[in-house]
Order: structure tokens, then C-alpha cells, then sequence
């Protein structure tokens, strides 16, 4: 028995070979470069923190920031409320919505196609003059001018977002979805024959059942979110334009590395893009914990 | 907000038994009519919805039939005539069904790389007793919530120093090391696979790797399964990390190929710009067609789990 318990390792050692090599080492190299001046040639330098203390001072860094969560803010906003009233609607034991599988399939369907795809796609169908959108817009008559979506900074800002929020909002509806129907249907039974109102059922049972769920989806929905890449680069110039509001923090490790060869000062935007990944997702999973002992200590 | 608080007021338990008399009033014949109506307008509601969600695809189908005239003058939802002229132009500059090739190859290899050699490492850790595991396991886990981006500029010097610049090869290897994968497969092994059926079969004589393939690994499939869809589409769409290994317009794999139908003269004429997306989407909406219901149920499947 001991003996063949080595088999254990000779298992498990394809995946740690190339666990090492592709996963562990090129984050530990990316380590080294973020305190060196590594253009891309041989015989960098090591300079110690300056590109950590250029960082917090960059400018374009920090709006990076802002655009990418606001990006994602409103975005996850609208996707979560979108996902928990649908799902709501086709849960609700009085309704009995017919359809689930048809609807649910048509919401979900823009999140299988490619971003890319997307964002070339959306870049057309926004177009000031000849897009679309506008076209369609006028010709109902819901606006006399055409819009230049893309090249103010707010209405772009506010197409990248409502774009991913038609991508997404379909994905969260099927979690959402699964979540309540984990929920014991005799909670809502109960409720019903105690005379619970739809809002009493959704902020008594559901919403406290579905927090691990929301939870997840909020966690998940970050990371993407703040690694956005595709879509600025392929919603507009590749730049961030129009004057940076589409620039978000993995566009700008992009152009710092290999557009301006910066791979040192990219590797430290690498890193800080990480931390923040790693503060908010403590931050999302400390809230939700206090709350939860709050409650707790409340009841 | 005024029923909410009615509602508050309900709820001490000593009105309850009022409560349990007005019930029964409840269903009477206005009651059902409003939620008739109600059901209309949510109805209507959810058929706007679908038509959201469908109509820059729509727009999209059209245009790839309409020529860069028509499609500068005007918005129509109706065909129009040029789809092999928007065809020729298109392929006078990319081609496109490379980046299908391309994309497939990747995809496939990496799903059937990353489904066996997760199974395999799921099962070492589920069912052998070896020093160090339960440290490699957490680790494992602590690495899956590191970021791709984190290592990316590392991982490009890597592949550049390997001389795999340009290749599939770093597009494709590194699926054999997919901690998510490892992660839900060993939870699903270890609830629907008992030690003692490990047991019996090396009592029959079999060896670890007979065990493996032939009792193991039928019985992670639908853990496999479900995974590999993820697996599939993650790769399909990946679009940063082949936009910075692969070089060679040839190589490209659809999402890059994407990129670089913008920046290129297909983009003067937009009917073939709309039909070279239309290729890249409308394989993918007739694979959805089929595989919709097994899609959404592991969708679920994942979340739940976790």
C-alpha cells in the first residue's frame, strides 16, 4: 500500500511540471522585471522600487483605475439588477412564467460570442455618422441628431459599460437563476400561505439565501472586470481613446510593454493591478462576512 | 415603499390568525384579471429584452448582405444583395477560415490536454496518501486566484527565450496545468468514487494507470464535461495572449484576426467588415442552438458548486 502510494506523485507530477515552468516562474520573472529597466534587450538594471514609486504617482495609471471601475461599476450594477428581477419573475410560484428555456438561451447568447467579435462589432454600429444605432435611433425618431457614442468620454465610458452589461447580464441571470432554485420551495410556500408579500419573499428568503451566490458572482464579475482588455482595445484606437476614458489597467500594461517596450514599468503595472485585485476581493468577502455577524448578533 | 410598510406591520405573530382569514378571499375574479394583465406586461417586457439582445446581431446579418454604399446610406433590417462581393473583397485581404482552423486547433487541444491531465491530477490527490499534499494542494488553490495578466510579461520572455515565439506550442502546453479544473474534479471524485472500489480493482490485479483509465476517468466525465465547456470557450475567446505570442497573419486565431480586420483595408468597406464578424460569430450561434440546455446547466453546475 505504501508503495503504491507514490503513484501520488508520479500523478500529479505533468501538471506540476508545467505548473512550475508556465505558471509559477513567469509570474516570479515578471517579479524580477517589475524592479529592473528591462526594455527588451539584454543587460537590464536593477532599479530597485522607482517604478513602484512611478506608479503611484502616474497619472495615467490611476485614471486607468477610475475608468476601469467605473466601467465595471455601472455595468455590474445594472447586470446584477437585471439578473436578480428576472430571476425573481421566473421563480415566483404565482406568476408561473412560461418560456425560461427559450428566454434564458437569448439572454445568455451574447456571452458566447467571441469579445472581440463584440468590440469590432459595437466599434460599426456606434459609429457617429454611419453606425446603425444612430440610424435606427433617427429614422424612429427617438433622437434628432446623430450621438457620437464613442467619442465623448462619458458616452463611451457609458457604451463600454452597457455593452458588457448585454453581455453579461444573461451569465448572471443563469447563476442567479440556479441559486433560487437551490432554494427549498416550501420557504416560499410557507411564506405565501403566511400572506408574505413579493418584497417580504425577496428581502426575507431570497436575498439572504442567495448571498453565497451573489457573493461569487461579485468576485468573479471583478476580476474580469478589472482585467478588461478586449474591448477597449477593440472599441476604439487601442489607445484608451477618447481622451483616455476608454484607457483601462490592462490596456495600459499592454501599450506600456509592448507597444513602448517599457516591459520593467509594465511588470510593476502587473503587480499593481494584483494588489488591487487581491484588496477588493478581501474587501467584498469582509463586508459580506460582517454583515453576516451583524445579522447574527442582531437576531 | 407604502406597501413595504404595511407589510412590516404584518408580520408581528399576533396578528396571524387575521391574517389566515383574509386569505382565502384572496383569489377572487379582479385578482386574476390584474395578474393576467401583469403577465402581459412582463411578458412584453422579456420580448423587448430578447429583441435587445438580438437585434446588433441582427443589424449585423443584414449588413454582411448589404453593400458599403447601402450600408453608409441607411438602416434597414431587410438583406440586400451583395453578400458574395462583400465575400470577395473580404477574402482578397484575410483569410478568415485560417483563423477558424487556427482557433480550433488551439481550443480542441487545449480542452483535451487540460480535461485529462486534470483528471489525472485530481485523482493523485483524491486517493493516494503522500507527503506534502495537502501543502501542494493549498498552494495550488492559493495560485488560482492569481490573475493571468500577473505573469504575463514573464511568461512572454519565457517563450521568447524558448524560441516558441510564434508557435501554438505556449498557446496550448500550459492547459495541462488548470488548477480550477483539478479543483472541481477532485470534489466530484471524492463524492462519487469510494476508496474501497480502488481497492477491489488492485485486488483483481489491476494496475494504477489500468485503474486510472478505465474506472477513474469514465467516472470524472461528467465533471470533465462540464469544466471543458468553460475549457473550450476560454480558449476560443482568449484574445491578449495569442495578440501578443503569434506574429505571422497566418497563425492568427480568430479574436486577433479580429483586431486585425480593423486595422486593415477590409475595414474601408463595411459589408465585408460585418460579414467577416458574421463568420466569426454565426458558427458559434448554431453550436449554441444545440448545445444550449447543456450549456446553461453547467453554467450552473459551477456556480453552485463552489
Amino acid at each position: 500500500m505504501k508503495k503504491l502510494d507514490r503513484y501520488g506523485y508520479v500523478f500529479i507530477a505533468p501538471f506540476w511540471v508545467v505548473f512550475l515552468t508556465f505558471s509559477i516562474y513567469p509570474v516570479l520573472l515578471t517579479l524580477y522585471y517589475s524592479f529592473t529597466n528591462y526594455s527588451g534587450a539584454e543587460g537590464e538594471q536593477i532599479v530597485g522600487l522607482a517604478n513602484y514609486t512611478r506608479l503611484l504617482g502616474d497619472s495615467y495609471f490611476i485614471e486607468a483605475f477610475f475608468n476601469t471601475i467605473k466601467i465595471w461599476g455601472v455595468n455590474f450594477a445594472l447586470q446584477i439588477g437585471g439578473a436578480l428581477m428576472l430571476a425573481l419573475l421566473f421563480s415566483d410560484l404565482q406568476l408561473k412564467l412560461k418560456g425560461l428555456a427559450f428566454f434564458r438561451a437569448f439572454f445568455y447568447l451574447p456571452n458566447l460570442i467571441t469579445i472581440s467579435s463584440v468590440a469590432l462589432l459595437f466599434g460599426i454600429l456606434l459609429d457617429w455618422q454611419h453606425g446603425s444605432l444612430n440610424m435606427m435611433l433617427l429614422k424612429v425618431g427617438l433622437i434628432d441628431e446623430p450621438i457620437s457614442w464613442l467619442t465623448q468620454p462619458v458616452t463611451a465610458q457609458l457604451s463600454a459599460s452597457l455593452i458588457l452589461t448585454w453581455m453579461w447580464f444573461g451569465h448572471s441571470f443563469i447563476v442567479v437563476m440556479a441559486g433560487v432554485s437551490g432554494i427549498s420551495k416550501d420557504y416560499f410556500e410557507a411564506a405565501l400561505i403566511d400572506g408574505a408579500t413579493r418584497w417580504q419573499i425577496f428581502s426575507r428568503i431570497t436575498l439572504p439565501l442567495l448571498k453565497p451566490i451573489l457573493l461569487y458572482i461579485m468576485i468573479t464579475s471583478l476580476i474580469g472586470g478589472l482585467q478588461l482588455f478586449d474591448l477597449p482595445m477593440l472599441l476604439t484606437d487601442g489607445l484608451g481613446s477618447p481622451d483616455g476614458a476608454l484607457n483601462t489597467m490592462v490596456l495600459y500594461l499592454y501599450n506600456q510593454a509592448f507597444k513602448y517596450n517599457n516591459y520593467g514599468y509594465a511588470a510593476a503595472v502587473a503587480y499593481g493591478l494584483f494588489i488591487i485585485t487581491l484588496v477588493f476581493s478581501i474587501v467584498i468577502f469582509k463586508g459580506m462576512f460582517r454583515k453576516e455577524q451583524a445579522e447574527k448578533k442582531g437576531a | 415603499m407604502e406597501q413595504n410598510a404595511e407589510a412590516r406591520r404584518l408580520v408581528p405573530q399576533t396578528e396571524e390568525p387575521k391574517r389566515q382569514l383574509r386569505r382565502p378571499e384572496q383569489p377572487t375574479p379582479p385578482a386574476e384579471k390584474r395578474a393576467w394583465f401583469g403577465k402581459g406586461v412582463i411578458y412584453t417586457g422579456l420580448i423587448v429584452l430578447t429583441i435587445i439582445c438580438f437585434i446588433p446581431f441582427l443589424m449585423m446579418l443584414t449588413n454582411a448582405t448589404r453593400s458599403n454604399e447601402e450600408v453608409l446610406s441607411g438602416f434597414s433590417l431587410l438583406p440586400g444583395t451583395s453578400l458574395a462581393e462583400n465575400y470577395a473583397v473580404l477574402s482578397d485581404y484575410v483569410n478568415i477560415w485560417s483563423g477558424f482552423k487556427n482557433s480550433l486547433i488551439i481550443s480542441v487541444l487545449v480542452t483535451l490536454l487540460s480535461g485529462y491531465f486534470s483528471a489525472l491530477t485530481a485523482f493523485g490527490f483524491a486517493f493516494y496518501q503522500f507527503k506534502g499534499k495537502n501543502a501542494l494542494f493549498v498552494f495550488m488553490l492559493v495560485m488560482m486566484m492569481v490573475p493571468g495578466q500577473l505573469g504575463l510579461i514573464g511568461f512572454y520572455e519565457l517563450s521568447k527565450n524558448l524560441g516558441l515565439l510564434d508557435s501554438f506550442i505556449p498557446l496550448i502546453v500550459p492547459a495541462i496545468a488548470s488548477p480550477f479544473v483539478v479543483f472541481f474534479v477532485r470534489q466530484y471524485i471524492q463524492t462519487v468514487m469510494h476508496p474501497s472500489l480502488l481497492e477491489a480493482a488492485r485486488i483483481d490485479g489491476a494496475s494504477e494507470w489500468r485503474i486510472f483509465h478505465t474506472i477513474a476517468l469514465p467516472m470524472m466525465m461528467p465533471a470533465i464535461a462540464t469544466m471543458s465547456i468553460f475549457t473550450f470557450i476560454g480558449s476560443w475567446n482568449n484574445y491578449l495572449m495569442p495578440l501578443v505570442l503569434l506574429f505571422s497573419p497566418e497563425k492568427y486565431t480568430l479574436p486577433v484576426l479580429m483586431g486585425f480586420l480593423k486595422g486593415s483595408q477590409v475595414a474601408e468597406n463595411l459589408g465585408s467588415l460585418y460579414l467577416g464578424i458574421a463568420i466569426s460569430v454565426v458558427p458559434i450561434m448554431i453550436a449554441f442552438l444545440f448545445l444550449s440546455k447543456y450549456i446553461v446547466s453547467s453554467i450552473s453546475a459551477g456556480a453552485v458548486k463552489e
